[in-house]
């Protein structure tokens, strides 16, 4: 049964030495409008931490503002609701999906695959350019009367289209624009990978020898395809309602006490074409984490993956499952109550395929030799903070128990803790992985593990704490409690020593960004393949490799992705592309 | 092995932190009692398989690190294992959610004997209405609103004419006696939230959105909105009180009726006001 998965096999010469590629001829055709993958996936990456930056900057002056409020007199309730929209918006959409698929989907998929470049190079440089254009016009909406939209991150309607909602006359506008054509970017890219993923692949390069990583960001990408529509027509009919006056959303209602013309629209419609994007997204997110984080711990343990076949399956099923869930965020919103039962059932199964990935990744590190460097050690924050997030989901998921926990800070520490912080370690963890194949240089490890030590241990001293607020009533989107009769005034102090932990971790990123910059000229030369790793994008003749990856010959593939210490072998690894010793006849 | 010492720090330290800090629920006051049981297993189940797995780890990080006494281990899969760990999950799963649905049907399936209450969000403020000596509400439109009727009542309903409308002020409940709080927004979205009731539920204007509870503790609680309404939504505050019987009662005749209040504009309008046209 193993053998089917690992076990060498006979594999034809490639037949075709070189493909003909669109090759630059000028400066801008090779590092602006390049139709390189690798490029695009760098352009995508810097303009996701660009942008990334102003939603951290957002986070520290929320995080002030519940800490000492009043102190800072900028910040006023709608400036507040302003800042979490757009910090939210920011993190989830243009930052983790642009970054985790653009970025990463960009540079890896052809380089581990063994292919030259994107199917499509033409239509992915376009992806960018768009990309860039609604990273624009969300920005935007920060310099227009009334600023951006502060209905949250959710958008709900009536109230996200009408006055009482900072950003109600320009920013929300320009905030269903920018998603609008953030789905229409993503939508070039996402079918260049499929394509690429199911018709790229280099000879020998079955579907179960593909790296974790490639299913896991494929799967999200197939997700992305079928969700964002969800979110499209939603995006479409709210701006319709707001510059039309159509009611798809709206019911008669009185408005600060003007009957307006809206009426016969259903609010619920919304969540619903909401969530069915919404909840698929969070596996976006997490399915090309959970990918990577595979690929980073058997090479760091120096150890196969455990139970590779359970880990795609795993993959497969909850990216199909993830479009039966949705409304369990929609417990308390008043849809029909008898929904309940089936989401509570869909949810809670969702754990069991979740859980087994868990397992697996620890039992690969049993029996491992694990080498603790910085992509270990952010690929373990990643498991504690993931299982730490996935377990709080089992409250939220089981109908009854998310009654008095939903819109309190529980839920806010909940999907911080799963979808914020654990899948943002793996970035991290990703970045000093490949950064060497990117760069030719290695990042520097004092700096590494500065960086390492400070954001794990404080991104987990914010929001473990931050449930406790939660589970005693405070609801989220408030700019402050207030007098209220059931929050002690030792909550304030846990609410000051969040931001304090809040402060610093941002803080420390600055360490990061600086290692980034300053390794470019000054890290230690890395050569080819320095963490001995089995996959293809560490067997390329150059590094980092040049347009067309590959050189003259096509890599050929003969083993899984999972090759270290294999009982017998010479070194602890064997790349995939490594024919085996004895050919069998 | 600073990151061993790091993990288990992390299991231990949040297990002390959960039964040690002073953060918790408010005290209870309605019957979702099995709310707080089913909250209660799962803090068990989950916190169990999170110690559980942060040891695991901090044990395998020490033991199998490089260097270490262990030799590395090729063994890319082992049914067995990976099926007992499935079943295992499985059935955690299920002790989760068995209870959880079991009180979900509780909650969704109102008494016959609870009374109507309904309660009323606009930006930024609470209103109430009670049945009034028929037992039930009379009927209600957004289009009927205006600046004397802001619950939006039909005038032409019968059955709405002897509802209490209590526009500002306190909501009052009775001890012991279940409720279907029926729940009515005239602009955006709204949550009515106490904390100490456990129930919650959305307010959807252009639908009317519910849930029962029995109040089981006296005493005046306070009513949050808990869903995203605009700039003044952390101040939308209000107060419930639950009272015994006699006290409950007393407060109920203190009350205006639609009819009482109607006629109360009509007078007053036609003693300050200009005459109409």
């Amino acid at each position: 049964m193993v053998d089917a998965v690992i076990g060498p096999e006979p594999v034809p010469p490639a037949e075709v030495a070189e493909v003909e590629l669109y090759h630059p001829h000028s400066w801008i055709t090779r590092y602006v409008f390049s139709q390189d993958a690798k490029v695009i996936a760098i352009q995508y990456s810097l303009t996701a931490m660009a942008i990334g930056l102003v939603a951290l900057v957002l986070s520290w002056l929320m995080r002030w503002q519940l800490a000492f409020p009043g102190t800072l007199s900028f910040i006023d309730p709608s400036q507040y609701l302003q800042y979490i929209t757009m910090h939210g918006m920011i993190m989830v959409v243009y930052l983790l999906t642009a970054l985790f698929l653009g970025g990463f989907g960009n540079y890896l998929i052809p380089l581990m695959l063994g292919a030259r470049d994107m199917a499509f190079p033409y239509l992915n440089m376009l992806s960018y350019w768009i990309y860039l254009l609604a990273v624009l016009v969300l920005v935007s909406s920060f310099f227009v009367p009334g600023g951006p939209t502060g209905a949250g991150w959710t958008l709900y309607p009536p109230q996200a289209i009408l006055q009482g909602t900072p950003g109600y006359e320009m920013g929300i506008i320009l905030m269903l624009t920018s998603l609008i054509i953030f789905i229409i970017g993503f939508t070039m890219g996402g079918l260049n990978y499929v394509v690429t993923v199911l018709q790229g692949r280099a000879r020998g390069m079955t579907l179960m020898r593909m790296p974790l990583t490639v299913w896991g960001i494929f799967t999200a990408t197939v997700l992305a395809l079928l969700a964002f529509p969800a979110l499209f027509v939603g995006a479409v009919m709210m701006l319709f309602d707001r510059v039309l006056g159509t009611s798809f959303f709206m019911p008669s209602l009185v408005s600060m006490g003007e009957q307006l013309q809206y009426g016969g629209g259903s609010p619920i419609l919304f969540q619903h074409l909401f969530w069915f994007f919404g909840h698929p997204e969070v596996y976006i997110v997490a399915l090309p984490a959970f990918g990577i984080v595979s690929d980073l711990i058997s090479t760091h343990a120096r150890r196969n993956i455990f139970g590779y076949r359970m880990m795609v399956w795993a993959i497969v099923a909850i990216g199909v499952l993830s479009f039966v869930v949705w409304a369990h965020h929609m417990y308390v919103s008043g849809m029909n109550p008898w929904f309940g039962f089936f989401f509570a059932t869909t949810t809670l199964i969702i754990a069991i395929p979740t859980a087994i990935k868990v397992y697996n990744w620890v039992l690969t590190l049993w029996r491992g030799d694990i080498h603790l460097t910085i992509p270990m050690l952010f690929a373990l924050a990643f498991i504690v903070t993931f299982v730490n997030g996935g377990l709080t989901g089992l409250f939220l998921g089981n109908v009854v128990v998310d009654v008095p926990l939903s819109d309190t800070m529980f839920v806010v520490a909940h999907f911080h803790m799963v979808m914020g912080v654990a899948p943002i370690f793996v970035i991290f963890g990703a970045l000093y992985h490949w950064y060497p194949k990117v760069t030719g240089r290695m990042l520097n490890e004092g700096l590494g593990q500065l960086h390492f030590w400070i954001t794990f241990l404080g991104a987990y001293a914010i929001f473990f704490p931050m449930h406790y607020l939660g589970l005693l009533g405070v609801p989220r989107r408030y700019h402050e409690m207030g007098s209220t009769s059931f929050v002690p005034e030792s909550a304030q102090s846990l609410n000051v020593f969040i931001t304090v932990a809040a402060l610093i971790v941002g803080a420390v990123q600055l360490v990061f960004l600086f290692n980034l910059i300053w390794s470019l000229r000054y890290g230690r030369e890395s050569g080819g393949n320095p963490w001995r790793a089995t996959t293809l994008e560490w067997q390329t003749p150059e590094t980092p490799p040049p347009h067309g990856n590959w050189g003259k010959e096509l890599p050929v593939v003969y083993r899984w992705a999972y090759d270290y210490n294999v009982p017998g072998a010479k070194e602890d690894f064997l790349p995939q592309n490594r024919p085996p010793e004895t050919s069998p006849a | 092995m600073p990151i061993a010492l790091a993990l288990v720090l992390i299991a231990v330290g949040s297990t002390l932190f959960h039964t040690l800090s002073p953060w918790w629920w408010t005290p209870i006051a309605s019957n979702w009692g099995y709310i707080d049981n089913t909250l209660i297993i799962t803090f068990w189940i989950t916190g169990t398989a999170f110690v559980a797995v942060v040891l695991f780890m901090a044990y395998c990080v020490y033991r199998f690190r490089h260097g270490g006494p262990e030799q590395p281990h090729y063994e890319p899969e082992n049914k067995r294992l990976e099926w007992t760990l499935t079943i295992a999950t499985a059935i955690g799963v299920a002790a989760m959610l068995a209870p959880g649905l079991f009180v979900w049907h509780q909650f969704v399936t109102v008494p016959d004997e609870a009374t109507d209450v309904e309660i009323v969000a606009r930006q930024w403020s609470w209103s109430f209405r009670l049945p009034g000596k028929d037992g039930r509400l009379g009927t209600s439109d957004v289009r009927n609103i205006s600046a004397e009727n802001p619950l939006g009542l039909n005038p032409r309903d019968p059955l709405g004419q002897d509802d209490v409308v209590i526009e500002t002020g306190d909501l009052h409940l009775q001890i012991d006696k279940p409720v279907k709080i029926l729940l009515r927004s005239t602009d955006v979205l709204h949550n009515f939230y106490v904390p100490e009731f456990r129930g919650k539920m959305d307010m959807v204007p252009g639908s009317v959105t519910y849930f029962w509870l029995t109040p089981t503790r006296t005493g005046t609680f306070d009513i949050l909105c808990a869903e995203l309404c605009g700039v003044g939504h952390p101040q939308m505050r209000g107060a419930v009180v639950v009272a015994d019987e006699a006290a409950y009662q007393t407060w109920l005749g203190e009350q205006r009726t639609f009819a009482e209040l109607s006629g109360m504009t009509k007078i007053m309008k036609a003693n300050f006001m200009p005459a109409e046209k």
